[in-house]
């Protein structure tokens, strides 16, 4: 299958989407950016590559001969939950190597005697409870392994410290540090082998049903063996400029969102993008074609790294804090722009006994009045209205910013959001690698990724 | 094929055409001269760059000293941000517009001169008062410093979008009343009419020829850039040197460089060399970032995008609208230059003027630099975007930065939006692809 891939390099995160040679999205990848942003694009490429194979596994699975069709498709999920803790536990191997060996290096590590055993307790710990981290019914949790691994680390080390008495700080210590190096490792194994061994993980579960296990590792021998060629590319977001792409492969990461959010809703006019650190109020004609647009400048408050920094002051995860939210019975007035000082302002309310809900309230509209201001600056709100970015995941914020809509230009602009939403950027991109590829001007990936493609 | 990492390539020094490096010989001599001054028993005046009276300063054998000039040029060489920090230090806050404090820090640190030279303090502040409200405060400040005579010239306001004969009476009333004897008693001679006359025509001369030089930009490609380009091509002109030879010979050097180019059919040169291909022409509205000029060029020439026109080039003489310095008429005529300086038009004037470049210039684009610290001039431009491109159907362009604060110019994010918004123009022209 010929395809192509857009990159979007977000601050916060980096997605990917494939597309076959008739535009339709067959693959779509996400990973969090981090110190290597090379990395971060080689991890969402490949996501989006492995979610390619997991497709087309469902479709070759329900070709299964002799009736286990359904029954192979309907392992799917399984398989893919069985991948995801395979990534997670080679992520812990490599940990457990990076912990040692910076422990080794750093002279002034006296404690390292009795921190290694520790260490390798609390990782056996996080490997022994891995399989429920990804079971069928596991509730919902962040997709990144600094996330997941810092969660098990951090009840590893604090079981340690409460029944033996460990010190608990220079554990997670060990932990931080590590964690910055293993996440600029690429993905040293080859991610058919790494399917592989998740659908083996998969048919030995099959107790009952030799016939579909067999059915499993021969459908999936064969999803793996489609080639994939990867023939056109082109990269945007915040990190772009920072990567080995040709200079053609790069586009404007307002071009990009305005046409994905033209893709999936073809009567969008404007467009909102609240991402980590930017947002963009976009002006989109009839064809997707960006006609104005307006970005914060100088300062990020009122970005996703806003709802990030309020969820950290409150120990909560950033998927918490809209739901909570919306259970607000007012919406106490935050008068602070910048995050850094809406942080003290949250901390000095609840000091005096406002509910953590109210203030929520109040920091989700705060946010929204900054996205009305660069809207008007854009040219206003146009019918249709097509919210993106990770923020558009926040039911809290989507209510005000239909309320404000309402307010400011009335009730006939329609709001559209999709659950890809954040993926818009990668989606146009990809849209301009197709347009490049039809021209018969596709840039191609550097080669040392291209290893991937054959995955 | 060229990749991200080779746009990047050491930036070398920036290449020049003839004309500016004749130029920067005409600025150092200028410095020399003023560094002289009290040895030579010249006077010194400080005056601003729009309505400056050079002519009646050089008719009076006085030589001017032009603040805004230093804070630019101070930013170039990247002295403005230890001026300013200097500024702070002495009370003045964040939000003041940052020509004042980069001049004043400047002051403070021993007003050493951008080329090094020692500034001789003023013997007068001269305050051509022309639609920039700081002005007079930053010249207050200058008198408590110096305690030297300060003469105001007020220019009104063009809020009906002309001059009228009441408004020309008054700023000449003003001339001859206040400016000229105050001058005249600083000068310690009394004026020349006929030396006065003999420099507006001076001015006239080079007047003519700037203005082919503008006009050259209706060419395709334009041989000229008229912002980037255009901040050199007005070096002279608005500073010290308009009414003298030096001005004259610089603008007839300038335009036969124009023709030249415009013979060969080449584009303007950029800090790169030549521009290799014309790919946008766009109109600017808004100074330029002066901390980090060539950063700002090259993100424009880079792109193949060729300033057509600019109104920032006009701050010091809007001459393209017909305008000349006439000897024939000194004192009207000075008059007419003050009131007609692009910082002396109210908001409607000023859309109309960058109406008639985009139209005049076959703009593809016009792009707005507001500056944060600018009060006077950066209200009312979102209002000026809406107007151009309903009128135009040309689409338009917005960033921020700041004249000589190098914290507030934020290269990433200023080289994403250029680039979105060239990106943009392309997409437009070829039907979304």
């Amino acid at each position: 299958m010929k395809c192509v891939v857009g990159i979007d390099l977000g601050s916060t995160t980096t997605k990917a989407v494939i597309l076959d040679e008739q535009g339709e999205m067959v693959g779509r990848g996400i990973t969090n950016s981090r110190s290597n942003y090379e990395v971060a694009c080689q991890v969402a490429h490949q996501e989006a590559l492995i979610s390619v194979r997991f497709a087309m596994l469902e479709r070759v699975g329900a070709a299964s001969e002799n009736g286990t069709g359904e029954r192979v498709k309907a392992l799917v999920p399984a398989v893919k939950s069985a991948y995801r803790l395979e990534l997670y536990l080679h992520g812990l191997d490599d940990l457990e190597q990076v912990i040692a060996a910076q422990m080794g290096r750093s002279l002034l590590n006296r404690g390292r005697a009795s921190l290694e055993p520790s260490v390798k307790r609390i990782l056996a710990m996080a490997r022994e409870n891995a399989p429920a981290l990804f079971a069928a019914n596991a509730p919902r949790r962040s997709d990144f392994f600094r996330d997941l691994a810092g969660a098990a680390y951090v009840a590893g080390a604090e079981k340690l410290a409460k029944e033996n008495g460990e010190e608990f700080e220079p554990l997670v210590a060990a932990y931080d540090r590590a964690i910055l190096e293993v996440e600029t490792h690429a993905l040293q194994q080859d991610i058919s082998t790494v399917l592989k061994r998740a659908v083996n993980r998969v048919a030995r579960e099959q107790k009952d049903g030799e016939p579909v296990a067999l059915a499993l590792v021969r459908a999936a021998d064969q999803a793996l063996s489609q080639p994939l060629h990867e023939v056109a590319f082109v990269g945007t977001g915040y990190g772009r400029q920072t990567l080995p792409f040709p200079r053609e492969a790069v586009r404007s990461e307002i071009l990009c969102h305005g046409r994905g959010a033209h893709r999936i809703f073809p009567g969008t006019r404007t467009v909102l993008d609240i991402g980590g650190q930017d947002t963009k109020a976009i002006q989109v004609d009839g064809h997707g074609v960006v006609t104005g647009f307006q970005m914060n400048d100088r300062c990020a408050a009122g970005c996703g790294r806003y709802l990030g920094y309020i969820a950290d002051e409150l120990n909560l995860g950033l998927h918490e804090l809209g739901p909570l939210a919306l259970q607000a019975n007012t919406m106490v007035k935050v008068n602070s722009t910048c995050t850094v000082f809406a942080g003290a302002e949250l901390r000095e309310r609840l000091a005096l006994g406002q509910r953590r809900e109210d203030i929520l309230a109040g920091l989700h509209r705060s946010i929204m009045l900054r996205a009305m201001s660069l809207l008007a600056r854009s040219g206003g709100v146009n019918n249709e209205f097509t919210f993106t970015g990770g923020v558009c995941n926040n039911p809290m914020a989507v209510k005000v910013l239909r309320e404000l809509v309402v307010q400011n230009y009335g009730d006939k602009i329609h709001l559209n959001i999709h659950p890809d939403s954040i993926y818009m950027g990668a989606l146009g991109g990809a849209l301009f690698a197709l347009d490049d590829l039809r021209a018969d001007k596709p840039s191609l990936l550097p080669t040392t990724w291209a290893a991937g493609a054959a995955a | 094929m060229t990749t991200t990492t080779t746009t990047v390539k050491s930036e070398k020094e920036a290449q020049k055409d003839r004309s500016q490096a004749r130029q920067k010989e005409m600025i150092a001599n200028h410095f020399k001269k003023l560094a002289r001054a009290k040895e030579d028993g010249k006077k010194v005046v400080y005056t601003f760059v729009p309505g400056n009276l050079a002519e009646l300063i050089s008719a009076l054998d006085m030589l001017p000293v032009l603040p805004e000039i230093n804070a630019l040029q101070s930013g170039m060489r990247k002295r403005s941000g230890a001026f300013i920090q200097e500024a702070e230090k002495a009370g003045h806050s964040e939000d003041v517009c940052t020509y004042v404090k980069c001049d004043l820090g400047m002051l403070k640190k021993g007003n050493i001169g951008p080329t090094d030279e020692p500034l001789p303090p003023p013997d007068l502040l001269l305050l051509s008062y022309t639609g920039c409200f700081t002005f007079m405060k930053w010249f207050e400040l200058l008198r408590e410093e110096y305690k030297c005579p300060v003469v105001m010239l007020h220019v009104p306001y063009q809020a009906g979008g002309e001059i009228t004969q009441e408004m020309r009476d008054y700023v000449v009333a003003q001339l001859r009343d206040e400016v000229i004897p105050v001058m005249e008693k600083v000068a310690g001679k009394k004026l020349d009419m006929k030396v006065l006359q003999q420099h507006l025509a001076l001015s006239r001369t080079a007047e003519d020829a700037l203005v082919q030089v503008w006009e050259s930009a209706r060419h395709r490609p334009s041989p000229i850039d008229g912002y980037f380009g255009g901040v050199y091509y007005v070096g002279p002109i608005f500073s010290s040197f308009r009414g003298g030879q030096d001005a004259v010979e610089y603008y007839k050097e300038l335009l036969e460089e124009t023709n030249d180019r415009i013979s060969k059919g080449l584009g303007p040169m950029t800090p790169d060399g030549v521009m290799p291909k014309e790919k946008y022409r766009l109109v600017v509205e808004g100074p330029p970032n002066w901390t980090n000029f060539y950063d700002f060029w090259r993100m424009f020439s880079r792109e193949g995008a060729t300033i057509v026109s600019s109104t920032y080039t006009r701050v010091g003489g809007l001459y393209d609208t017909g305008f000349r310095h006439d000897p024939d008429k000194p004192m009207e005529s000075l008059a007419d230059y003050c009131l007609g300086c692009y910082t002396n038009l109210n908001l409607p004037s000023r859309i109309d003027l960058l109406e008639k470049y985009i139209k005049d210039y076959q703009a593809d684009g016009f792009l707005i630099n507001s500056v944060k610290s600018c009060n006077s001039f950066s209200v009312g431009q979102l209002l000026i975007l809406r107007q151009l491109e309903e009128r135009t159907g040309v689409p338009g362009g917005f960033i921020e930065s700041d004249l000589v604060d190098p914290r507030y110019f934020g290269k990433a994010n200023i080289e994403n939006r250029v680039q979105s918004y060239l990106q943009m123009l392309e997409a437009r022209r070829n039907g979304g692809r």
